[in-house]
């Protein structure tokens, strides 16, 4: 290993990755540069406008305020991580319908944040939402959409729970 | 923004970060959320030769109460602190207050250690601590030390912490039972950070006059401050409006209230007895004043 280099080991997106950094590698480096995740956008670079948010260890942090060598063992969801191959995620779905974005450069950190807080609080009100993404800036959309978009994935996610749990009860 | 280069380490206990300390001779800082630190140092305004990670202590972490006081790690978030049952339960104001650090990521990373261990002038948990008469416990190459939160914060991010000292837990003494409280804050538009903020506890006895008041101020002066002239002014009389707001009036005695780019004295002074009065009179169960107030 090269001089002042540390080795990391975390889980992406469900996948094992190991590499060797400075320790001053920032998380969002690591995920841009060295695994090539680049749906984690770099916005305003000083902790403010939550573009970078990405959830470590299920919790939405900052990863522009994180080192790689802090993340060493987490397990990291970004945005690319969230659809599976039966379709996008309630919340990407979300923005779609509700139009929640326009130019679309903080959608990933709004949606991870998102993500975050319905895995929290499943049901928020809308002023639960709208203190939820006091840690993401958007320039184009005033929030409304996005606000919205919130509500109609958190309203998907409640009624695929009482699907999954009427269909549970009836194989009983 | 890239850091400067720097050396990491990871201690695995308290002692050994000391140790670390005590190695690197005053080259190195603690690492453990990074929300105050990584920022600076991306900014180069600060560039330590090597960081001792500590995020890994679990000894750090947690609540508890002991007698008449709570314990809360170092290492425990802002957003662990604002949820925890026994922080709420005993100390609402100091949820309150960790409740607005910032917004939810920078809670979900962010320590009350290395909050106060930084010690921003405009920093919310700060004006809590002095309220609560935080008592600061920390590790040094002397053994174990304890600061009371007033002899702690001296300057702006200069702080009372011994060289090589790691801070391992903040206690609060629980008011006394019957006592309500209020963190009032004016945030700064882009920062959040406290242009003024201020918390107040409150007990009105059973002559329904107030018996106990501790009341500090947050983001007005280059340290944060008890307003002990607020509670001079307080103490003995009904919680009445006009006995509130004139006692809100002496909110600014205590500081050295200084201007800046974004406000100017006179306006924090004003934003000084403006915020007191809300903290007061919330804690007193009144309604917030008419506008203009």
């Amino acid at each position: 290993m090269e001089a002042g280099k540390v080795r990391v080991s975390l889980e992406v997106n469900g996948k094992a990755y190991t590499a060797e950094v400075e320790p001053r590698l920032l998380l969002v480096h690591l995920l841009r540069d060295q695994l090539g995740l680049t749906g984690t956008h770099i916005g305003c670079d000083t902790s403010q406008c939550g573009a970078c948010t990405v959830l470590l260890d299920g919790q939405a942090v900052k990863s522009c305020t994180v080192l790689a060598v802090q993340a060493d063992g987490g397990r990291v969801t970004t945005v690319e991580g969230l659809a599976s191959p039966e379709g996008l995620h309630p919340v990407q779905i979300g923005f779609w319908e509700k139009h929640g974005l326009q130019c679309g450069f903080c959608t990933p950190g709004v949606i991870m944040t998102a993500v975050g807080l319905l895995q929290d609080n499943p049901r928020p009100t809308e002023e639960e939402i709208r203190t939820a993404l006091e840690g993401v800036l958007c320039r184009c959309t005033g929030y409304q959409n996005i606000v919205r978009a919130v509500q109609y994935a958190a309203s998907q996610m409640a009624e695929a729970d009482e699907r999954r749990e009427v269909a549970a009860a009836e194989t009983e | 923004m890239i850091p400067k280069a720097f050396a990491y380490e990871r201690a695995h206990s308290v002692a050994e970060a000391v140790d670390l300390l005590q190695q690197a001779g005053g080259a190195a800082k603690l690492l453990a959320g990074g929300h105050s630190l990584l920022p600076l140092m991306k900014l180069r305004l600060s560039a330590p030769a090597k960081l001792i990670d500590i995020s890994r202590l679990d000894e750090l972490r947690g609540v508890s109460v002991v007698g008449e006081r709570l314990f809360v790690g170092a290492l425990t978030t802002h957003h662990q602190v604002a949820t925890h049952p026994l922080v709420c339960q005993h100390l609402p104001v100091l949820a309150e207050a960790a409740a607005q650090i910032g917004d939810p990521q920078v809670r979900n990373r962010g320590t009350v250690g290395g909050n106060l261990a930084h010690a921003d002038a405009a920093s919310d948990l700060p004006a809590v601590a002095l309220a609560l008469e935080a008592q600061l416990h920390v590790q040094s190459p002397a053994g174990d030390e304890v600061f009371a939160a007033e002899d702690f914060f001296l300057g702006p991010l200069v702080t009372a912490l011994p060289e090589y000292g790691v801070l391992r837990a903040v206690s609060f003494a629980l008011p006394p039972s019957g006592a309500r409280s209020c963190y009032s804050k004016f945030p700064h538009p882009a920062s959040g950070y406290a242009v003024v903020g201020v918390a107040a506890v409150v007990a009105v006895g059973a002559r329904g006059t107030v018996e106990f008041a501790r009341v500090a101020v947050t983001g007005a002066a280059d340290v944060p401050y008890r307003a002990r002239a607020v509670e001079a002014v307080l103490l003995g009389q009904p919680p009445q409006p006009e006995v509130l707001r004139a006692a809100a009036g002496h909110a600014a005695d205590d500081g050295a209230i200084a201007g800046d780019a974004f406000a100017s004295e006179a306006y924090r002074r004003h934003l000084c007895a403006v915020m007191t009065e809300r903290a007061l009179r919330r804690a007193c169960g009144l309604a917030d004043a008419a506008a203009g107030a």
